[in-house]
């Protein structure tokens, strides 16, 4: 498929700290297409949110020709499908495959939602949350030294699929440990990850997507309150 | 892949459950022989705390002594592996993109609500079954769409939303039998209703969706040693 798209061919619906809309726009940068970023405002959803999403009503949506396409690892998938010529985000073999799929599903089912309670929690409870936590990083850390085989990136010498599933989340987790005054990743018991954090942020297609640890403890303070306030999550 | 021998390949699983009906029905679409390995009711076998470390969950495939989890990732691996049989994904990225998202509503929305009818009562009951319907009639729209007027949501032949849904048939069953409603009904989700005739029906299904009465009977006895049928995952 040629890269001459133009960006109105290509539409990502979604907010600056969601994790799950960075995922659709590093793969995006990966295959070097150009995209119409349409920002949604916090607390409320567009007409062609409600419209493109109507079953989730949530964001990431990829709008490609029309056509939507909700979920962030779907979508990413489709990102590397369509654009076929671009670098690959998955791997090519099989189990390589199988294996990036299934820690990103990690990701999303078990460790994000370990993730989340950690900054309004508190003593015992707290402790438990930040041990389950740093658990599975332990696992994730495995999980890198054997799918990067000394190279920068779970998926090689490029990013890849679970680089991205997983990397997109690095601005929270730093967040996290912020304002809930933990440290999740460390050197002592997760150092390739460390290592991977620095080198994943630093490429070329995530530059400037994983917000500034400020930002989100400031947007997580305003969500907070406003959800104080109105007295519903 | 010429045809391995059946040693090759191993499922370790359960009768009764869905995710591990999914895998077989995949390896029958491709005509593999498997050893299937039957884990006992209430204890977890040393293969599966080794093989699945992360979950202890079954299915787990064995294919050549490495182990695969995660059922949907499981069928895709399948798919991918034994590429000269019958494809089970749509050729077309944005069809995968669909079917994708649908099976991951049948494990995150749908499954989970019809779990919950089970242990439901009176105006809980009332409004959990309605959430599932409604669940049940987006699916209708989404076989509507996706069969063109064909047999499956694959088309002519079953395919990836087929398998991920249809394995939920014999527990969907069960549970209208159970709690006394109906779900699936030529009303309100006429073309489900056929197809899951013709799901049942097909070559590669036969025999693997369990007879309503026997779910409902292994049912009673997840009760007895769990206090809830289907109480957990």
């Amino acid at each position: 498929m040629a890269n001459t798209s133009s960006t109105h061919d290509v539409k990502v619906l979604g907010a600056w700290p969601s994790p799950f809309v960075i995922r659709a726009r590093i793969a995006l940068n990966i295959k070097s297409v150009e995209y119409e970023f349409l920002a949604e405002t916090p607390g409320s959803k567009s007409q062609l949110l409600l419209q493109s999403n109507p079953v989730h009503k949530k964001i990431p949506v990829l709008i490609h020709r029309g056509k939507p396409i909700a979920e962030s690892l779907v979508i990413v998938q489709y990102i590397d499908e369509v654009w076929s010529s671009g670098p690959s985000i998955l791997p090519s073999d099989p189990y390589d495959r199988a294996i990036a799929r299934f820690w990103a599903a990690y990701v999303d089912d078990k460790f994000f939602p370990s993730l989340r309670p950690i900054k309004s929690a508190q003593g015992e409870e707290k402790a438990a949350l930040v041990k389950q936590v740093n658990e599975g990083l332990v696992l994730l850390e495995e999980a890198f030294q054997k799918s990067s085989k000394g190279k920068a990136f779970f998926g090689g010498d490029r990013i890849g699929y679970l680089d991205v599933a997983f990397g997109s989340m690095l601005g929270w987790l730093r967040a996290t440990e912020k304002m809930g005054e933990v440290k999740l990743l460390d050197e002592a018991k997760t150092p390739g990850l460390v290592q991977w954090a620095e080198s994943f942020c630093a490429d070329g297609a995530v530059k400037g997507l994983i917000p500034d640890t400020e930002k989100i403890v400031e947007f997580a303070k305003l969500i907070a309150a406003r959800m104080k306030g109105s007295g519903s999550s | 892949m010429a045809n391995s021998s059946s040693t090759d390949v191993k499922v370790l699983g359960a009768w009764p459950s869905p995710f591990v009906i999914r895998v077989r029905i995949a390896l029958n679409i491709k005509s593999v022989k498997y050893e299937f390995l039957e884990e006992t009711l209430g204890s977890k076998s040393q293969l599966l705390l080794q093989s699945n470390p992360v979950y202890k969950k079954i299915p787990v495939l064995i294919h050549g002594g490495k182990s695969i989890s995660e059922s949907l990732i499981i069928v895709q691996y399948i798919d991918e592996v034994w590429n000269s049989g019958p494809s089970i994904l749509h050729s077309d990225p944005y069809d995968r993109a669909i079917e994708r998202f649908w099976a991951a509503y049948v494990d995150d929305k749908l499954f989970p609500s019809m779990k919950l009818i089970n242990t439901a009562q009176g105006e809980e009951k009332a409004a959990i079954v309605e959430q599932a319907i409604e669940g049940l009639v987006l699916l209708e729209e989404a076989f509507q769409k996706s069969s063109k007027g064909k047999a499956f949501f694959g088309g002519d032949r079953i395919g990836f939303l087929d398998i991920a849904f249809g394995s939920m048939l014999g527990w969907l069953r069960a549970i209208e039998k159970m709690g006394g409603v109906k779900l699936l009904d030529e009303a309100k989700t006429p073309g489900l209703v056929q197809w899951a005739e013709c799901f049942c029906a097909d070559g590669a299904v036969k025999g693997i969706i369990p007879d309503t009465e026997k779910l409902v009977e292994f049912a009673k006895i997840l009760v007895k040693m769990k206090g809830a049928p289907l109480g957990k995952n």
